[in-house]
């Protein structure tokens, strides 16, 4: 058994909300100079310029890559052999939110009340907070900070089986071309297929946190990831959506055991200000 | 590359928003306003009880934004566009009291698309996601009301060589669909 304090929690959340906001992942940063060179449009590769350039303020001044700064997802992998320590964990997770966001300068999005008063909390409380229990020892933290404006263009989809592969197709790729350019493209598509409506959607977050250029490890899925990116980039929308050659930076899709009457499907759209850190204690 | 960007001054005059067609890029100097979501509800309903507004929307330029914070030193925080298809409810309202240009990102619904014509005014846009670049032509930020909003605060801004591209314009022209008939496949 492996003690880790309540309070070490707090302070590696807090940092991960900061970084997360302030230094684009080496993946993205080199996807989109890919994309750059390859956009074909004045106006895309004038906007990846732009994101570039964006980048490196966001960086060298510890300013936020986007004023969105996002709701806080926090992902815990916690060894089976932790015993955390000091207090409540959630309540931790939240103070390090809180303290992050508030020393970072970083926006406050999070309102309660959503269908009524939407008073605004004020410290960006509280995070949406998935955990899973794993062998081991460690904790893995992961921050993601997701902007409203891609999450907004997400969507379910209860496919029955008899959909089939192309069923799936359809749906990712009138769930991208029906979002234009709301979802800050070129972005990255999250596919989460099986399992039940609740679980599918994780799945498609959760898989926004592979590195780009990291296909699925199992071939038929992986071949499914590119006909998708395929068939996205041919739509046109191009970077902000003014037409270009590059709508998605990638397409991640994950799998899971389905009951034998459904084939749910689940997209979670990821702007390309793919904000994400994490850090093992 | 894309032409030279075309300068422009705002509050944008009849004369120069006739210049803006669709596909062109601009650079923004002048004084623009700032509201978002719950500010746009809030004019509305003023407009719809006959209150004064906290400015007079006749000629004026109207960006879709909630900062970040500003850090110590700095004028304002990041500042990109937020998503402009959830102020389309509240737009039409509003160009018809006066206002000429808006600034955000991503489509708008038809109905917008024919006030925007009808009004003679021009939907601009800018990158969404470049906001400390974005923030650099920033150069002044005041509160002007709604302050309990926070991030949703009503904003006056004067802004120099602010980057956008004329996504929409007064003889009906749509970047956006554009776009689509050039790039798809």
């Amino acid at each position: 058994m492996r003690e880790i304090k309540t309070s070490k929690i707090t302070k590696a959340i807090e940092e991960l909300c900061q970084s997360a906001n302030f230094e684009l992942g080496a993946d993205v940063l080199q996807a989109l100079r890919k994309a750059e060179r390859e956009e074909e449009s004045p106006l895309g590769k004038e906007t990846l310029r732009q994101l570039l350039e964006n980048a490196r303020i966001a960086r060298e001044e510890s300013l936020p890559l986007c004023q969105d700064c996002g709701t806080a997802v926090v992902f815990l992998e916690i060894g089976q052999d932790v015993h955390i320590t000091g207090g409540d964990l959630n309540k931790a997770i939240a103070d390090g939110v809180s303290q992050g966001y508030t020393k970072g300068y970083l926006r406050k999005s999070m309102v309660r009340q959503p269908f009524s008063a939407r008073v605004n909390t004020k410290d960006n409380t509280p995070p949406v907070i998935h955990t899973e229990i794993v062998p081991g020892d460690h904790l893995k933290i992961t921050v993601m900070c997701k902007g409203g404006g891609a999450e907004n263009m997400s969507r379910l989809g209860m496919l029955t089986p008899g959909a089939g592969r192309q069923g799936i197709i359809d749906f990712v790729v009138k769930t991208v071309d029906e979002a234009g350019g709301k979802p800050c493209p070129p972005v990255i598509v999250g596919v989460g297929i099986g399992g039940t409506a609740d679980k599918v959607m994780e799945l498609a977050k959760r898989v926004l946190l592979r590195k780009i250029g990291e296909a699925n490890p199992d071939a038929e899925t992986a071949e499914l990831e590119k006909e998708l990116l395929k068939k996205i980039n041919d739509l046109g929308i191009g970077p902000g959506g003014l037409g270009g050659r590059v709508t998605a930076l990638a397409v991640h899709v994950e799998t899971m055991p389905a009951h034998i009457a459904s084939m749910p499907v689940a997209v979670n759209m990821q702007c390309h200000s793919a904000r994400h850190k994490e850090v093992v204690l | 590359m894309t032409e030279k960007p075309l300068k422009v001054l705002s509050p944008i005059s009849n004369a120069d928003i006739a210049k803006l067609k669709t596909g062109v890029s601009v650079l923004i100097s002048g004084i623009i306003y700032v509201g978002r979501d719950a500010a746009h509800r809030r004019l509305v309903q003023s407009l719809d009880k006959d209150e004064k507004l906290p400015f007079d929307l006749k000629g004026q330029t109207v960006y879709y934004m909630g900062p970040s914070p500003a850090p110590p030193g700095k004028v304002i925080g990041s500042a990109g566009p937020t998503t402009s298809s959830r102020m389309d409810a509240f737009t039409p309202r509003l160009l018809e009291a006066g206002l000429k240009a808006m600034i955000g990102k991503g489509d708008r619904s038809q109905t917008v698309c024919e006030a925007i014509k009808k009004y003679k005014a021009v939907y601009l846009v800018a990158t969404g996601g470049a906001a400390a670049l974005i923030s650099k032509s920033i150069k002044k930020s005041e509160i002007i009301a709604y302050e309990e909003l926070g991030a949703e605060a009503l904003l006056k801004l004067t802004v120099e060589d602010f980057p956008a591209v004329v996504a929409y314009d007064m003889y009906g022209g749509d970047l956006f669909e554009q776009a689509k008939a050039q790039y798809r496949r």
